[in-house]
């Protein structure tokens, strides 16, 4: 079984943003929230870098670990999904989260917060596949239908990747070996540690 | 990781990396082109690292983003990190430290207390009920008391299903139900949580009148509370006590402190600041209720007479006389008759002492 992974490739993104949209617009995520941001380095100076972030989908995801009603599970892919029927917005999962990935919709007048909503890595979440119930919690499940992410699918330059581990780390060495220079898989050492090299 | 070892390993890195990283910025190579100078300086200021950037991609840099250097973001409610480290720590000392040794915190304290009633059994009168009683608190103190106790018990019983609800709830009655529980028992926390800092102030204030540290109170613990042994003399509060309303006055205010930057996220400057109030909220809440359970059992079960004086607000003299001896003598004016025989001849020096701090109190 394949296992899923993201991979950005900080020698390409150019910052464009169009992987926030395309998420957005493809799950129509409520106003206010991004499943996928993107993060400039050094901005504005020589050595430049913006790398897209959203949930890495981690082997031993400390979302899972720290939630209080232990709301998240792991599919065969290495997919960290949770289930929002469950979900009490507590928070602690962005406390944990190394990547900032949960997002939360701001549900009482007083800020606090609703269930939360991250990057299902297009796999919707635990209602039946390709049902309304599962298109209004989790957004378009692409993985059922044989697809993968939105994101990486239409990144304009494919800096980023997703699909299995060992393709996309496959692909990336090519180009790495191709140019000859910008090995850093970034977020690899912290998502999939322990996993060993693919 | 011990968090020992994370406090010294900070230190270390204080003490080892800062003095490196100084090093190394003066053993910076210099630019080939020295007009350019400045700007490199910049980058490696920026980035850490001396011969970075064109078209190559230093690990130092990929290793500085992993320990939490910013960016810049334009979406996103995550903001400029891209990695934020404290995380796993957080998660580490959650998961291993306040979870599982806070649980066993509590299930110790449950033990003691099971312990002490088995040895020590019910402290009952020694002289019975006389049926006369004396005024111990007024209807004022008693309702801020028992207003503090139920908000207590409710956070208590709110924050320990988030605490261990996981651990404990979850495998008895499912998720399905626990996630119902819990939801209700954060929304709960949240609604009473800022009750409670009434509470806190309403309490403070009615209570702080003769809690304050007084020499008896030094002979008092020197006896152990008279716990297991005689009778300790105390005035109208025993050393016990006034530990107890001290640690509500100090931890709760920690508390109120912690659970509104948990409550309004927003008052928080940083993720971290949410992270450590989690953390010091947790340990203030394990260390409230391991010592509430102690004043509930002996002002309820523990203690014959003991309930009255928050019930109906008067004690029967005999308890008076038994457990706060030096305060009988001074609402009454009558001496006590110790009947321990090891005590009597340290009663005037009680008597003194105790007419000693009045004296200087008031």
């Amino acid at each position: 079984m394949a296992r899923m992974k993201f991979l950005c490739d900080a020698e390409r993104c150019i910052e464009c943003n169009s992987c926030v949209t395309a998420c957005k617009n493809e799950h129509e995520i409520p106003w206010g929230i991004n499943r996928r941001r993107v993060v400039t380095l050094s901005d504005g100076k020589p050595g430049e870098r913006s790398i897209s972030v959203a949930c890495m989908h981690c082997s031993d995801a400390p979302c899972m670990a720290v939630c209080p009603v232990d709301c998240f599970y792991q599919t065969a892919n290495g997919v960290v999904l949770h289930d929002k029927d469950l979900c009490i917005g507590c928070g602690y999962c962005f406390f944990a989260c190394p990547f900032g990935a949960p997002q939360y919709p701001q549900a009482g007048n007083f800020g606090s917060r609703g269930k939360m909503d991250k990057c299902t890595f297009c796999a919707g979440g635990p209602e039946d596949d390709h049902s309304a119930e599962e298109f209004k919690k989790y957004g378009r499940n692409r993985i059922a239908e044989g697809k993968l992410p939105i994101c990486a699918e239409m990144c304009s330059t494919k800096a980023l990747l997703a699909g299995d581990g060992n393709i996309v780390s496959n692909i990336y060495r090519e180009r790495v070996v191709g140019r000859g220079f910008g090995s850093g898989a970034w977020g690899w050492g912290r998502a999939y540690i322990g996993e060993g090299r693919t | 990781m011990d968090l020992r070892e994370l406090v010294a390993a900070m230190f270390l890195f204080a003490l080892i990396v800062m003095p490196l990283e100084s090093l190394q910025a003066q053993s910076v190579r210099p630019p080939a082109n020295a007009v350019n100078q400045g700007i490199d300086k910049q980058i490696d200021e920026q980035i850490g690292t001396s011969n970075t950037l064109g078209t190559n991609s230093q690990s130092d840099y990929w290793r500085d983003l992993r320990h939490g250097k910013d960016g810049l973001a334009t979406s996103g409610q995550s903001g400029r990190k891209l990695i934020q480290a404290q995380g796993e720590q957080w998660r580490i000392v959650r998961k291993t430290y306040i979870v599982k040794y806070g649980g066993w915190v509590l299930a110790t304290a449950i033990f003691l207390i099971v312990l002490f009633y088995l040895i020590r059994g019910k402290i009952r009168l020694k002289a019975g009920r006389s049926g006369e009683t004396i005024s111990r608190f007024s209807l004022p103190h008693r309702t801020a008391h028992w207003f503090m106790a139920s908000i207590f018990i409710l956070l208590s019983i709110s924050g320990l299903i988030l605490l261990l609800g996981r651990t404990v709830l979850m495998p008895v009655i499912g998720k399905n139900a626990h996630s119902i529980v819990a939801s209700a028992a954060m929304q709960g926390h949240n609604l009473f949580g800022p009750l409670f800092i009434v509470a806190l102030i309403w309490l403070t204030f009615m209570f702080i009148r003769g809690n304050f540290f007084q020499m008896a109170d030094l002979k008092w613990i020197l006896k152990g509370g008279g716990l297991l042994g005689p009778h300790a003399s105390a005035g109208h509060y025993n050393f016990g006590e006034k530990g107890w309303f001290w640690l509500v006055v100090i931890a709760g205010s920690i508390m109120a402190i912690t659970g509104m930057i948990l409550e309004f996220p927003w008052l928080a400057e940083s993720l971290q600041l949410l992270q450590i109030s989690v953390i010091v909220h947790a340990i203030g809440a394990i260390a409230l209720i391991s010592a509430a359970l102690g004043h509930i059992y002996i002002g309820t079960l523990g203690m014959e007479g003991a309930l009255d004086s928050m019930t109906t607000g008067d004690v029967d003299v005999v308890w008076a006389k038994e457990h706060h001896d030096l305060w009988y003598e001074e609402v009454t004016g009558q001496k006590v008759a110790n009947p321990e025989a090891e005590g009597s001849q340290s009663i005037p020096d009680h008597n003194q002492i105790s007419a000693q701090s009045q004296t200087t109190e008031t």
